[in-house]
């Protein structure tokens, strides 16, 4: 999941609007082990996934309260074998389902019975368009099979999104990317530039761009949009790190976006459980509804309160709602500061410091890249509840 | 394909409208989206089952809201939403073919 998603939004700070978005992550085990990873660090200490009659139960509390997009993610979601069932049951909610994977273990057979549940979309995921790169980043052998996925997708009449994250190894390819989601007849291809969090952020140095790669990437992408405006659509957006104000994260705390963990943690996006003093509620033990309304954990960044200086008296609070809490707190030890992409934080240093060492170029030779699977996984978590450890910016 | 009355039209493969109590409005889902809709865009769509042609859409709302003169609305509208990728267009020709 990204920000690209186009939500209506609703931005009411005295009673915030429903949870219209929600995204399952059935699991956090998964067969690749991408080093831009955005699962906790500490994902291998998370146990007791939720049973299906817990995701039951949740699908049904969060429908109630207005709930219309889901998202069944990971970790790879293919690997829970009850993954028909709660999609049947989500489809016959009236959710619109959507299927984030890697698409390994996707057979025609098991396409078949998710589209006999119901399951509105699949969105698959690539490395990269170069088989070579592909199995390098993503530390495994699946760009063939991805083709395979490509082709159940348009057997079953799904609508197809590619999504392939973007970073410094592959942006110089964005041509070849792009021309592999026009070979594969993707409808929307979303290029997802990193994000800097939990894996991603231990590979910053290796993964984060130069500005002169973004800036032929973008005129590279718009030439293809412009040229194939009738064939596809292209989402891509430049990272944070380069911009001088920071995103509407989430498109606000607990506005739109509600996050069920594999073992049933709500958070207000997929990443909060880094966050410390903040006690986050379990679907095991809470409805729903006491989440997203009561709870402590929604509450506390929510709307415009909570904030320091410089948010509390910017005239610009509102576009950006000071941005990423989990940035925030990554960057300067503090989650309430502002978010330090911001050029009005007295922290920006540390966003201008990384983006002078990807200018610098020589930087991943000295910091090999740390692949996502259990063994790093115990090896840097520290955390409680496999939390991520907060590493020097 | 140009569109006039006599154009079948049906929501885009892959989205789907439905009423959604919590947000009291119609929307159109869509992969990982949604757009609410306005009570006239809704109840154009809501017409738009893929069999109707647009003469026929515009007359059932003509009745159904006591109204005339809702042609151009109608149209200008569902060239909005086939821009959007809102709609899929037929003509009577491939829908007979099914």
């Amino acid at each position: 999941m990204d920000n690209n998603s186009d939500q209506s939004s609703v931005i009411d700070t005295d009673k915030p609007g429903p949870p219209l978005w929600l995204l399952a992550e059935l699991t956090y085990r998964c067969p690749l082990h991408c080093a831009f990873c955005f699962n906790p660090i500490g994902f291998d200490k998370i146990e007791n996934e939720l049973d299906t009659a817990g995701w039951i139960k949740t699908l049904r509390q969060a429908r109630e309260l207005g709930s219309v997009q889901v998202g069944f993610s990971g970790g790879e979601p293919m690997l829970r074998q009850d993954l028909e069932e709660i999609v049947a049951e989500a489809r016959s909610l009236g959710y619109y389902t959507n299927l984030l994977t890697s698409g390994v273990g996707l057979k025609p057979k098991r396409a078949r019975a998710l589209k006999d549940a119901g399951l509105d979309h699949v969105q698959l995921s690539f490395q990269d368009s170069t088989k070579e790169l592909n199995d390098f980043l993503s530390n495994t052998k699946t760009y063939d099979l991805k083709k395979e996925v490509a082709a159940m997708i348009k057997d079953n009449d799904w609508p197809m999104v590619l999504n392939c994250v973007i970073h410094r190894m592959n942006i110089d390819y964005i041509d070849k990317i792009i021309e592999l989601a026009l070979d594969l007849g993707a409808e929307t291809l979303e290029l997802a530039n990193t994000q800097f969090y939990s894996w991603a952020k231990l590979n910053r140095d290796s993964l984060l761009p130069s500005r002169e790669q973004i800036d032929k990437a973008y005129a590279v992408t718009e030439r293809y949009r412009e040229k194939y405006a009738d064939r596809i659509r292209i989402i891509s957006v430049i990272p944070d790190y380069y911009e001088n104000r920071p995103k509407k994260c989430m498109n606000g705390w607990g506005n739109v976006f509600l996050t069920i963990t594999p073992d049933g943690t709500a958070l207000p996006c997929h990443t909060a459980g880094m966050l410390p003093g903040l006690e986050f509620p379990n679907v095991k033990d809470h409805s729903i509804s006491d989440i997203w309304y009561e709870s402590e954990g929604f509450n506390r960044y929510r709307g415009k309160g909570w904030m320091k200086e410089p948010c509390r008296s910017c005239p610009e609070q509102e576009e950006d709602l000071g941005g990423c809490r989990c940035q925030a707190y990554m960057l300067t030890g503090d989650p309430a500061a502002a978010d330090p992409v911001c050029d009005k934080s007295p922290h920006r240093g540390v966003i201008d410091e990384a983006v002078a060492r990807a200018q610098n170029g020589d930087t991943a030779e000295a910091h090999p890249l740390v692949f996502r699977d259990p063994k790093a996984s115990q090896r840097l978590s520290t955390g409680k509840d496999g939390a991520d450890v907060l590493l020097p910016g | 394909m140009t569109i006039d009355t006599s154009t079948v039209v049906g929501i885009a493969p892959g989205l789907r409208l439905q009423h959604e109590k919590a947000q009291d409005s119609w929307v159109l889902l869509y992969p990982e989206g949604m757009v609410k809709l306005n009570q006239s865009a809704a109840e154009i769509l809501q017409r738009c089952d893929g069999e109707r042609d647009l003469s026929q859409v515009i007359e059932l709302l003509e009745k159904d809201f006591e109204q005339t003169g809702l042609e151009a609305d109608v149209l200008s509208f569902v060239k909005i939403a086939r821009e959007q990728k809102w709609i899929k267009l037929l003509n009577a020709e491939s829908k007979q073919q099914g």
